[in-house]
């Protein structure tokens, strides 16, 4: 297992080479706690709630930011729960929309009960692939995350690419949990307060 | 079935642009119908059909997060889909704006349509959703244009509850013969 992937390398590397021009969003759970120990920033967004939405979230903030790439992480409970996403956003192409799934099949927050991916048989880039996303991915290993990071930051989306993450029991990194405080601070730094409070 | 005398869909339209909303979010209803076909014809509005209605409170909490305004488009069944959905803008206070079509109260034939339909008002205020119920065709536009300020200036979720009397009640025996 030394070449496993590690969720929290992996999305310090993507938050690296970021760059100015990325919104980035995270699903609650795990991959909130991940992009806060990676990097706080006012142009990220952390869902504390509403499990199965953070790929649409993603999808409505691309669809009016055009000029900005798009990066959601997303835990294989929330993308399991939203799966008709795939769907929606297939038939309305964003080029500037990358999700990337951190697929432990687990559901890490509620004592690591396994999810449909856990034992091999539910394939969710197989499943956005069907759904007719046109850029589809699976890695498995710390050696792809240079593919991982080209297709998330740089190649025309939609994007899907689903990180086969090892299960880990990692320390919880908390950003601030006020939505509407979340909501402005992310509004303000792409919008300009002018424009965000008026 | 009453004749539609009055153009509403065309006056909620016209709202819709004055009140600078580029995005429709929709499951589709019936009721919807004609309204759905202006905004898909209008170049500065874009038309999302989504697999099911959370979807689209979560595309629209993007949206404003985003810069950008929108709409949902759904009949009261799908009131009941979009529950915890509303827990994102409500903590996050995004305001939403959508219009419901009813089913399940006036006159309703479909007895599968009664449940949703009668808790369409009682499930959408526990989650601290407004409610401008419309009962007459002249009245949707005006009431549109209300629920747009409370949600977009008042921030707040605003929801239009357009009644069956309105839209006119199905009689499957007699689409049946």
């Amino acid at each position: 297992m030394t070449d496993g992937l590690h969720r929290r390398d992996l999305v310090k590397e993507l938050v690296k080479d970021r760059g100015e021009n990325t919104l980035m969003l995270a699903s609650l759970g795990s991959p909130v706690w991940d992009l806060t120990n990676a990097g706080d920033a006012p142009e990220n967004f952390y869902i504390w709630g509403a499990m199965g939405g953070a790929a649409m979230i993603a999808f409505g903030v691309a669809r009016m930011q055009p000029e900005k790439r798009v990066v959601v992480l997303v835990g294989d409970g929330d993308m399991l729960m939203g799966m008709g996403a795939f769907a929606t956003i297939a038939n309305h192409p964003v080029r500037n929309l990358a999700i990337v799934v951190l697929d432990n099949g687990r559901f890490g927050e509620t004592g690591g009960q396994k999810t449909h991916t856990a034992a091999g048989v539910t394939d969710l880039a197989a499943i956005a692939k069907a759904s007719g996303i046109a850029t589809t991915a699976t890695i498995t290993k710390a050696s792809e995350i240079g593919t991982l990071k080209e297709l998330a930051l740089k190649t025309p989306g939609p994007v899907v690419v689903v990180a086969k993450v090892q299960y880990e029991k990692l320390k919880f990194v908390l950003p601030a949990n006020s939505g509407s405080y979340l909501k402005d601070r992310f509004r303000n730094a792409i919008l300009g307060e002018d424009r965000a409070q008026k | 079935m009453t004749e539609k005398k009055l153009d509403w869909p065309g006056d909620v339209h016209k709202v819709l642009r004055d009140e600078g909303i580029t995005e429709v979010a929709m499951v589709p209803d019936a009721g919807h119908g004609r309204l759905i076909e202006l905004c898909e014809a209008d170049n500065d509005i874009s038309v999302v059909t989504m697999t099911t209605e959370e979807e689209g409170i979560h595309m629209l909490a993007g949206t404003y997060l985003g810069g950008g305004k929108g709409v949902m488009l759904l009949q009261s069944s799908g009131v009941g889909n979009i529950m915890n959905s509303l827990a994102l803008p409500n903590t996050c206070r995004i305001p939403i704006l959508m219009i419901a079509t009813m089913r399940g109260e006036w006159g309703e034939f479909n007895s599968w349509q009664v449940p949703m339909g009668q808790g369409t008002p009682l499930c959408l205020e526990a989650m601290g959703v407004r409610l401008i119920r419309v009962d007459s065709a002249e009245e949707i536009a005006p009431a549109v244009k209300a629920a747009s300020r409370l949600a977009f200036d008042g921030q707040q979720m605003v929801a239009v509850l357009i009644s069956q009397k309105v839209l006119g009640f199905k009689d499957f025996r007699e689409l049946a013969r």
